[in-house]
């Protein structure tokens, strides 16, 4: 008897769930973003490669769009592992709050977050008032940026790393330590390699959510030319000067490379269930 | 790519009791390094926003809400969210529905598809729909001959926000019911039960809290988006103004009271949304333990 065709049967409400699944998607998602890709497609590719890549100030752009990624990415991959890490392992008090509130970033509005930071970090603030008498203006330069992106990307790298964390066999551990490794050994050789792929996963994560966020970054970035003008903004300022085809060329180089994250994390994700 | 952090629903506590094996000092070290860190990037921020909202007394604080502009940016969040949580629930769940409980080709490829706007940035998605919709875009001689206005226009806000939560509650939901496969839908179903009702008195129960944090992280976002919907919004004040951006202008005129009385409300709604978050990851671990005793 064909049982998986009979099940299939058993339950109600395939056609119409799927039905609306798929049209809702395609209308809410696959058509506006087919909309971008047709849109640029008007452009040839000599025009677009001199719109989208080969222009100075959108190269400037991309250069501090994915270099502050990048950075506030690996702060955030070394940070949150601790945080992760005396999450799960240690007992402390206060811990419940601290795990919630790894969350905030994401519950809190950009814009608030944005406006915050710069508060915080501009040469009146008080973080930014203790750093500049020391020579490190913070808001309205790339380090800023760099801030905003650590705050936003927290949240990915801490709860990516915690349940690999929390579902490692703590017999492994015991075995290399009775085996005479020391507590170093341990961590780079048994626990390192065996949450890798998760670490990655939550690097990719910040890193793709950095590149693309605008909200916080565009109080604190102070917005200068060639400076500290991040690569959505540029789509803002083309947009406003009615030059609709560079947006769309830029939109899809930027939609392209995320697009590319999502495959990594998805072969990240493919390998850690390969390494378990 | 997974822009919502997933509800944990059955967070494992057994790493907890390898404690022993750091020495005090380092743990110390390490709980130190770790609360420094939270504190320099989340806490502070906390404090200056109430701390800033309150700077100038609590008249100040309260008129900053009574301002006819901040009361119709209010209504607009509200609307918008209104709009755009229900519709993106009822896909949740038929998403989640379609996915989890039966089996067909390509169900990878819908999942991804389904995850997509988390990959897209704000700005993206709002310009998307200004290419759609916007004077010189796709619809644009249509809409206006018929004299629609969606960018610049509320709808437009509206749209934008529908994309930007669009993943939210079918990311809560599709591996919570898979994990739940579907025998006791098939029970119902051949013990007579019609499908609403299988679904209202069994399906339901089972993920009602998934649900439920699928919803507030949805309506969280909705009112707090900003990328998307200064994009499509044309920042005109008391029309087009949600409370994320009647709080830019706020700000950009020097009047940071205001400015961070109402980034103060959005914060206020973020907190109720992580307490929400860790009741109900409370309350469904309590149940998972109440069910398998065992484990």
């Amino acid at each position: 008897m064909d049982l998986k065709g009979r099940r299939r049967r058993v339950l109600p409400g395939f056609g119409i769930t799927m039905g609306f699944t798929l049209t809702y998607l395609s209308l809410m998602v696959l058509i506006p973003l087919a909309g971008l890709f047709i849109m640029s497609s008007r452009l040839s590719w000599t025009d677009f490669f001199s719109r989208a890549v080969l222009d100075p100030r959108v190269l400037a752009a991309y250069r501090l769009s994915f270099g502050a990624a990048f950075i506030a990415a690996t702060i955030n991959a070394l940070f949150g592992f601790v945080v992760a890490w005396v999450l799960v392992r240690y007992r402390f008090r206060g811990k419940r709050i601290v795990d919630a509130l790894v969350d905030l970033p994401f519950a809190l509005p950009t814009a608030v977050s944005g406006i915050t930071l710069t508060t915080l970090y501009a040469s009146t603030g008080w973080v930014g008032g203790l750093l500049a008498p020391l020579g490190i203006p913070v808001a309205y330069t790339p380090a800023g940026i760099v801030v905003a992106l650590i705050l936003i990307g927290l949240p990915f790298a801490v709860r990516t790393v915690q349940p690999a964390l929390e579902d490692m066999d703590v017999e492994l551990e015991e075995a290399a330590t009775s085996l005479g490794a020391g507590r170093l050994q341990v961590l780079s050789r048994v626990i390192l390699p065996a949450i890798l792929p998760s670490i990655l996963s939550g690097f990719t994560l910040a890193f793709a959510r950095g590149i693309g966020e605008f909200g916080s970054v565009y109080f604190i970035a102070g917005n200068m030319p060639m400076k500290t003008e991040i690569a959505p903004l540029l789509i803002i300022i083309k947009l406003e000067q009615y030059d609709s085809l560079g947006a769309a060329a830029i939109g899809v180089v930027m939609l392209v490379v995320s697009f590319s994250m999502i495959f990594i994390i998805n072969m990240l994700q493919f390998w850690s269930r390969r390494y378990q | 790519m997974a822009g919502a952090v997933q509800l944990r629903l059955h967070g494992s506590q057994r790493g907890a009791y390898a404690a022993r094996t750091e020495s005090p000092l380092v743990r110390r070290i390490l709980i130190g390094t770790a609360l420094m860190f939270l504190v320099l990037v989340l806490v502070l921020p906390l404090v200056l926003i109430f701390s800033t909202a309150f700077s100038r007394g609590i008249g100040v604080y309260l008129s900053s809400f009574t301002d006819p502009d901040a009361l119709s940016a209010i209504r607009l969040t509200l609307l918008t969210a209104a709009v755009a949580v229900p519709l993106n629930t009822l896909f949740g769940v038929c998403a989640a529905w379609a996915i989890a409980k039966f089996e067909f080709r390509g169900k990878n490829i819908l999942i991804t598809l389904i995850d997509l706007p988390f990959a897209v940035s704000p700005v993206i998605a709002g310009l998307i729909f200004v290419i759609l919709f916007g004077s010189w875009g796709f619809f644009g001689e249509w809409l206006a001959a018929y004299n629609i206005k969606i960018i610049f226009a509320k709808p437009g806000i509206i749209i934008a926000t529908v994309f930007i939560t669009f993943p939210f509650v079918a990311r809560e939901l599709i591996p919570l019911m898979q994990a739940q496969g579907s025998e006791e839908e098939q029970s119902a179903i051949v013990l007579g039960a019609g499908a609403w009702q299988t679904f209202r008195r069994v399906t339901l129960p089972n993920i009602k809290w998934g649900l439920l944090y699928g919803v507030i992280l949805c309506n969280a976002r909705a009112m707090g988006e900003f990328g998307a919907v200064s994009v499509v919004s044309g920042h005109i004040r008391g029309l087009t103004c949600t409370m994320p951006l009647h709080l830019e202008i706020l700000y950009n005129e020097y009047n940071f009271a205001a400015a961070f009385a109402i980034a103060s409300l959005l914060t206020f709604l973020a907190l109720v949304t992580l307490v929400l978050k860790s009741i109900i990851e409370w309350r469904s671990a309590r149940q998972t333990a109440f069910e398998n005793p065992e484990s």
